[in-house]
């Protein structure tokens, strides 16, 4: 297990670190400050804080000291003129993802933001541009529409280790885009996908992968907690299939984790649909599949099973070897050694948990 | 010269920032000209598309300006442009 923890929170960026068997807080940055994507590069361990100030606009800092100091740099911005939509001028609203561009281009990053734009920095984060050919992709201006925010969010980049041009985005509402040039061009990867809240949910765009990940051990094999339920790809995205439970807590729900070391272990954190986004019945639960999604078994040992409000947001919920982790809406942090099946408290008292990274 | 202040919250993010004079005939040459003595305060008041963030506003001799997306609201010789937040979060 990689002995660092880094939240994302609304009251600022907060590192834990694992030492003598108990996880310890280690640093708190930016105190007041709603950190929406706390994230640690695993090429150079560089941390990185998207900030989400009230006022002042979107910020990015980043440190290469553990957080001891801190410099901000210039957060992605729209070229000027870029609309969203006819007349509504485009602006960094949110920093929703990010990820490292691999081994192959070690100055590369990637930013995911709403109003929907993705960005690309080829100079460790020095300065980012916007992927025109994603902007400029003919369903955006009519096709993609708010999801879990007001305008369209990029909440997703996962860069296939194998071909690091290879990549997938996950897109509230539009749905999941494939990239194999590096970002010169893009795919829809939708094929299977259900849009409950669409007249047609069949449509091309418009659906709502809350969150998509791949699997460290096989990068075809892709799965997403989608507003409509848990979908799972074993062929690289050409193809979905829903692996929810028919009749069980594995539905509805924002976050999901893939286990390093098995493309068919897989954790959501279910929620009691998408009209209360609470607890289900005042109880917290996780659920994991060892079958790639044939069967969820429910993991409950350690966590609250009364009075309970908690839920767990797209990016609040990771695994690393046996660990898993997740942070909560009302700011509680639990910590699994074994995959699940014990819970213990990290603790209580955070702020609301936005997201959650393990590192070095 | 106009003279720009500044709520105190900015002053989090840059600690030096004071009541400064400013010879622009404009707002936007007003900011430009406080941009070069705070470099990079002004996207903390401005979005990407140069219109004031939604949740700051600039008075001239205490009225609100009108004209968030330009700028363009008129000011004298001898104003007093006040930078401030909006109250608003939890």
């Amino acid at each position: 297990m990689k002995s660092t923890l880094l939240l994302g929170t609304r009251k600022g960026f907060i590192a834990y670190r694992f030492q003598n068997n108990k996880w310890i807080l280690e640093n708190c940055s930016f105190e007041g400050v709603p950190i929406s994507i706390a994230y640690a590069d695993p090429r150079n361990g560089t941390w990185w804080a998207c900030q989400d100030h009230g006022h002042w606009g979107v910020k990015l800092q980043r440190s290469k000291d553990r957080g001891q100091t801190w410099e901000e740099v210039i957060a992605p911005a729209y070229p000027e003129g870029e609309e969203v939509k006819d007349g509504v001028p485009a602006t960094t609203r949110y920093m929703w993802s990010m990820a490292h561009g691999g081994k192959n281009y070690s100055s590369r990053l990637w930013i995911g933001t709403d109003p929907g734009g993705l960005f690309v920095s080829e100079d460790e984060g020095n300065s980012f541009q916007l992927v025109e050919s994603l902007w400029q992709h003919p369903t955006r201006k009519d096709g993609w529409f708010g999801g879990g925010r007001d305008l369209p969010g990029i909440h997703s980049i996962i860069v296939d280790p194998r071909n690091e041009d290879h990549i997938h985005i996950g897109i509230s509402c539009a749905g999941v885009f494939e990239t194999t040039d590096g970002g010169k061009s893009w795919a829809i990867c939708n094929k299977g996908l259900r849009a409950d809240f669409l007249p047609d949910p069949n449509q091309e765009t418009g659906h709502d992968p809350h969150i998509v990940v791949a699997a460290p051990s096989n990068p075809d094999a892709l799965w997403q907690q989608n507003h409509c339920g848990i979908f799972r790809s074993t062929d690289g995205a050409r193809s979905w299939q829903e692996v929810s439970e028919a009749e069980g807590p594995a539905r509805f729900g924002f976050a999901i984790a893939v286990a390093d070391d098995n493309p068919d272990q897989a954790w959501v954190a279910p929620a009691d649909s998408d009209v209360n986004r609470t607890a289900i019945k005042g109880a917290l639960v996780i659920c994991r599949t060892d079958d790639g999604g044939k069967t969820w078994k429910q993991l409950r040992n350690g966590l609250p099973q009364e009075n309970c409000f908690d839920i767990v947001y797209r990016h609040a919920l990771v695994s690393n070897g046996d660990a898993v982790v997740f942070g909560t809406t009302t700011g509680n942090l639990f910590f699994s050694p074994d995959r699940g099946e014990h819970w213990q408290v990290i603790n209580n008292y955070l702020p609301m948990i936005y997201s959650v990274q393990f590192a070095e | 010269m106009a003279l720009v202040k500044f709520t105190y919250a900015l002053k989090r993010f840059f600690p030096k920032l004071t009541d400064t004079k400013a010879g622009g005939k404009t707002l936007k040459a007003v900011l430009a000209e406080i941009e070069a003595s705070y470099p990079g305060v002004t996207r903390y008041v401005l979005d990407d598309q140069g219109r004031l963030r939604q949740h700051v506003n600039i008075f001239i001799d205490g009225v609100m300006i009108k004209d968030r997306a330009s700028l363009s609201d008129p000011f004298h010789e001898n104003s007093e442009i006040y930078i401030m937040q909006a109250l608003s979060g939890g």
